[in-house]
């Protein structure tokens, strides 16, 4: 009885949890008149897959993905460069500047978004940077910095001193021995910061809303959002449902793939504040 | 090593986090503050100091004041729901079963979609017309006939913050499952062989070693929501009428709707100041707590 119960339960959350994706998945399946049909039609029958092909010949769609990818890459990558580093230092430093340290990029972490798009804006238009990647990987590898330090620093800190000692007696220099001691001995870590950091580069919205106004410039959530806030009506549901599918399930694999990396890395990185 | 080149050394790895911090983060606070104290001129592209007035202009504003009501509503809502609903799961999914790997992941997949995609499919979901939420509901006899639920400003909030709970609830979840793994399952097993059951040992054992975390998740949690954007401006842009309108949203259209810039910064300057006080004044008596017991 309780055993039913709980798998009753467990049957409900999971429900719950990845209906509104299931949902948007069966209607880019449907044919026309089932996704407009009362009383609500809930399987395709037959299935098909004609709202898929209509939206990747009516919008560069392939673009907007590979947008997203290079974007959120690089800003990964750039983020990892300069956070490494620092968290190397805030490790072997003082507790009371590091936990100063951790506490004040904890801030700019939690800061509303909407705070820094009005001067970002300015200074991107300032450099003529409108419709380029740079625009975006900037500010996303900056607002992000403060999860990877948060991240890595606790990783570092578990290292083994001697390493380091034995690094500095082997002539390596302060960046070598991050690049060739810290990094690779902390790699689960260093792995999971920049999972996450690609998660959130790629669900970013407001920034890419702003800076990307040319169609083929457009990362996969610009591209979306402004298809459907321009012309909502205009728009065949089908297709809506198979851009939102097209878009999370790049996204929806690597969570499935990764979950272990991002369960740990998430309670390491948000809990101990 | 002398200690001044291990000094150098340091600083000289903290250099890009500092640069990068500096260009995309303290820089732009700095311009966002002075444009708040700004009347910017478009048309000309001058800019001249107003010294407080946009911040007088605000307690005038009735559409800010609505703006501050909505995103609070908004706010303690979603965050009173996905408090209650995260913890819920994290015991179920704290629990050993088969295949709970793979149900953790999926229960995740939310938080790690984007917001502004799913926020489509929200308002598929809640369309007046085909959308299954009406079908749902009336199957279940809770509605005799479909509602426009984005049409109405009660029922837009409320599926603003049903959308909300849905994509942040795993948030929760996981910050409270790491809090559930270091209770250590001694503590649990000598209260079981002292006769309390599962509701007291929960009540009287768990929670209370749960408050860090839960304070944690509803911190977080609360700026969070505080700040969004994503979702409110795609699923019902603010609408109707204003009544979903918060007040990131009422700066993004200060400034690029109506062009006014001082005014959109004092908007998100106002804001984010009203946060770091409130911010800084929970830590302080988070503190005090901390230091008495």
């Amino acid at each position: 009885m309780r055993r039913a119960l709980f798998a009753l339960a467990i049957v409900a959350v999971l429900l719950w949890s990845v209906a509104p994706a299931l949902w948007q998945a069966l209607t880019a399946l449907k044919p026309d008149e089932q996704i407009t049909k009362i009383p609500t039609v809930y399987l395709p029958n037959p299935v098909t897959f004609e709202h898929v092909t209509a939206l990747w010949e009516r919008k560069p769609f392939g673009r907007y993905l590979l947008n997203s990818a290079l974007v959120s890459a690089w800003a990964t990558l750039l983020c990892l460069v300069c956070a490494a580093p620092a968290a190397a230092v805030l490790s072997r430093a003082p507790a009371r500047w590091r936990n100063r340290a951790l506490l004040g990029l904890l801030w700019v972490g939690l800061f509303p978004p909407i705070l820094l798009l009005f001067p970002l804006y300015e200074g991107v238009r300032f450099l003529g940077w409108i419709n380029q990647p740079a625009a975006l990987i900037i500010p996303y590898a900056a607002l992000h910095l403060p999860l990877a330090v948060w991240v890595l620093e606790s990783a570092f800190r578990a290292l083994p001193r001697e390493i380091e000692e034995a690094g500095r007696l082997d002539g390596l220099r302060a960046l070598d021995r991050v690049r060739r001691l810290h990094a690779p001995l902390a790699a689960p870590s260093v792995a999971t910061a920049g999972l996450l950091v690609f998660i959130f580069c790629w669900n970013e919205f407001l920034l890419a809303l702003t800076f990307l106004t040319r169609d083929g410039a457009k990362t996969v959530t610009a591209g979306i959002a402004s298809v459907a806030g321009s012309s909502l009506y205009e728009i065949p549901w089908g297709q809506l449902s198979a851009a939102t599918v097209c878009a999370t399930l790049p996204l929806a694999i690597l969570v499935l793939v990764f979950q272990r990396r991002i369960v740990s890395g998430l309670t390491r990185g948000a809990v101990k504040g | 090593m002398s200690g001044r080149e291990r000094a150098r050394d340091q600083w000289y790895l903290l250099l890009p986090a500092v640069l990068l911090l500096g260009v995309a983060v303290v820089i732009p606070v700095a311009r966002v503050i002075l444009l708040s104290l700004s009347r910017v001129d478009l048309a000309e592209g001058a800019t001249t100091f107003a010294g407080l007035d946009a911040y007088a202009r605000l307690w005038g504003d009735s559409r800010w004041w609505s703006s501050w009501s909505n995103t609070l509503v908004f706010t303690g809502c979603s965050v009173a729901v996905e408090l209650v609903a995260g913890v819920a799961f994290a015991l179920l999914l704290h629990r050993t079963f088969r295949g709970r790997g793979w149900v953790r992941a999926l229960v995740i997949l939310p938080w790690a979609l984007p917001t502004a995609v799913m926020a489509l499919a929200w308002g598929w979901i809640f369309n007046d017309a085909f959308g299954v939420a009406n079908d749902l509901l009336q199957r279940l006899g809770m509605i005799g006939a479909p509602v426009a639920w984005l049409g109405h400003p009660g029922t837009a909030m409320a599926a603003l913050i049903v959308a909300d709970i849905w994509k942040t609830t795993p948030f929760v979840t996981l910050v409270v499952l790491a809090g559930l793994q270091s209770i250590s399952a001694d503590v649990l097993e000598a209260a079981r062989l002292d006769g309390l059951s599962a509701p007291q040992r929960f009540r009287r054992i768990v929670l209370p070693l749960l408050v860090p975390t839960l304070l944690v998740a509803v911190a977080f949690r609360v700026v969070q929501a505080y700040g969004s954007f994503d979702l409110i401006y795609v699923l019902t842009g603010g609408g109707p009428g204003g009544s979903t309108e918060t007040v990131s949203l009422y700066a993004f259209q200060n400034v690029f709707r109506y062009l006014d810039f001082g005014y959109g910064s004092a908007v998100a300057t106002q804001a984010a100041l009203l946060l770091a006080i409130a911010a800084a004044l929970a830590a302080a008596l988070a503190g005090r707590k901390g230091g008495r017991a």
